[in-house]
């Protein structure tokens, strides 16, 4: 049913086709015009129930997106997780790779990984896939830390794991050692968020470089760690490397996490030293 | 392209800069700008979210209540973001790598939230997508700029590369601390927008 207005009285007709005269002012079918009516009444769209309702669906879908895209995609995460780890610490050990080669790099090079205690003891675990962070949260006497054995030139090195905090969030390194558990071989770094250009820095190999021949212990066999320190300062009794200009706290950190870190395989250094 | 489409798309590049003379996206132009490296790829993916969010906003702009519109623009922004950087992740994880860091540095961007505001809201997706990309160019260029004076002066450096001769250092030249801080870098965009508005007398307030 549609409906027309006379648009000289404005007399309004109800009808599929206008009338052939308007019964009130007599005007001819030429001069009604249709009333287009607006089929839906237009949607409030400031209402709380709309609002509401559009909120829980665009949150719901967007969830549903973001599950999704991390169902799909995880595996292949996974893995390139895992060949970073490869490829960092294959980097500790002065091999670089890349993401096609790390895999077979590290099966020929580490010759075997596990788990040592805070006595140095070996104890039973996955080395590879234990996750620091999760070990450090334990109860000191509980916490076993990993460690990979190779064998680069014919001669045994030692890559322990650390892990500690930076500026904006954690920070974590491979230390290889030199068969005395002593003489750093290498460094690798690697952080979540630090500073681009400035913290981000302690990444580049020009930072785990200055690394190689440092000494965690003095001449009479004390733990001192590697310090790291501002640019032109010394430090007393112990080795000491020069830090990130403009990337102080990030250096600290990586200052703390060696003490602490490397400082938990104290013992495990000191054994057959 | 229409002229008025132009106008959108190279306006943001100098007159109306978003850094500029918008005054938008100012804090991570201060922290990403110390080497060009960082700062060339934070550009292009600012440039990349602001166009899409940009036109994702403007095609569903008529269903958003008004009341929430601020919260469904940050949904969007930081689902695309989100998805992008899990894509990354399983198909190019170093650049997932490199852009970790940003990702916090996007979603907060000012310049992203405000183009959605002022522009998207209101525009057609077709013009919405160019103003995102006009915008983000212009975000680049005085990202650029900017890397460009605190890397060379800052580490003697450009692109990673030694571009100071060995024998300006040994003549007493010293890398200028100050440039590395983000002090200078507000220094920069500072002299930066003197220089616009000395040269553009339209910029100039009264």
């Amino acid at each position: 049913m549609k409906k027309y207005r006379c648009k000289i009285c404005g007399y309004i007709h109800e009808g599929d086709t206008p009338p052939d005269i308007c019964p009130v002012c007599k005007a001819p079918a030429s001069e009604f015009e249709e009333i287009k009516t607006e089929n839906r009444k237009r949607f409030n769209r400031e209402g709380n129930v709309y609002t509401i309702l559009y909120a829980s669906v665009i949150v719901v879908l967007v969830a549903v997106m973001l599950a999704v895209t991390a169902q799909v995609l995880g595996e292949r995460q996974k893995r390139n997780e895992s060949t970073d780890k490869k490829r960092q610490i294959l980097a500790s050990l002065n091999i670089s790779s890349t993401n096609k080669t790390a895999e077979d790099l590290y099966n020929e090079y580490i010759t075997a990984s596990y788990l040592v205690d805070v006595q140095g003891q070996k104890t039973e675990g996955d080395a590879f896939f234990t996750k620091l962070d999760a070990v450090l949260r334990l109860p000191e006497a509980e916490q076993c830390y990993p460690v990979f054995e190779a064998t680069v030139g014919g001669q045994k090195k030692y890559v322990l794991s650390m892990r500690g905090s930076g500026l904006w969030g954690p920070l974590w390194g491979f230390i290889s050692f030199d068969d005395d558990r002593n003489t750093v071989y290498g460094a690798s770094f690697g952080h979540e968020s630090e500073t681009p250009g400035l913290g981000a820095e302690i990444e580049s190999a020009e930072f785990s470089n200055k690394f190689k021949g440092k000494h965690f212990f003095d001449t009479s066999g004390k733990f001192v760690s590697v310090a790291i320190v501002k640019t032109g300062k010394t430090v007393q009794g112990q080795d000491y490397v020069d830090g990130i200009s403009g990337g102080t706290i990030t250096s600290q950190g990586v200052d703390v996490m060696l003490k602490n870190g490397i400082g938990a395989y104290e013992n495990f250094l000191k054994t057959n030293n | 392209m229409t002229e008025k489409d132009k106008l959108i798309l190279f306006n943001p590049l100098g007159k109306n800069n978003p850094i500029t003379v918008q005054m938008l996206g100012i804090c991570s132009a201060l922290a990403v700008t110390s080497k060009l490296e960082p700062a060339f790829i934070m550009a292009v993916s600012v440039t990349a979210v602001i166009a899409f969010s940009n036109l994702i906003l403007s095609l569903i702009r008529n269903t958003i209540p008004s009341r929430i519109r601020i919260i469904v623009q940050l949904l969007i922004v930081a689902a695309l973001v989100t998805v992008i950087n899990e894509i990354l992740k399983a198909y190019a994880y170093d650049v997932s790598k490199q852009l970790s860091v940003f990702v916090g540095l996007i979603i907060t961007n000012c310049i992203v939230m405000g183009r959605l505001e002022a522009f998207a809201l209101g525009n057609r997706p077709w013009a919405s997508f160019l103003d995102g990309v006009g915008n983000g160019l212009g975000y680049a260029v005085l990202l650029v700029i900017v890397a460009f004076f605190r890397e060379l002066f800052g580490s003697g450096t450009l692109w990673n590369f030694q571009v100071m001769p060995q024998s300006f250092y040994d003549a007493g030249y010293c890398n200028n601390g100050l440039m590395i801080l983000p002090p200078m870098a507000l220094i920069i965009i500072a002299c930066i927008i003197w220089i616009q508005r000395s040269r553009d007398k339209e910029l100039q307030e009264k």
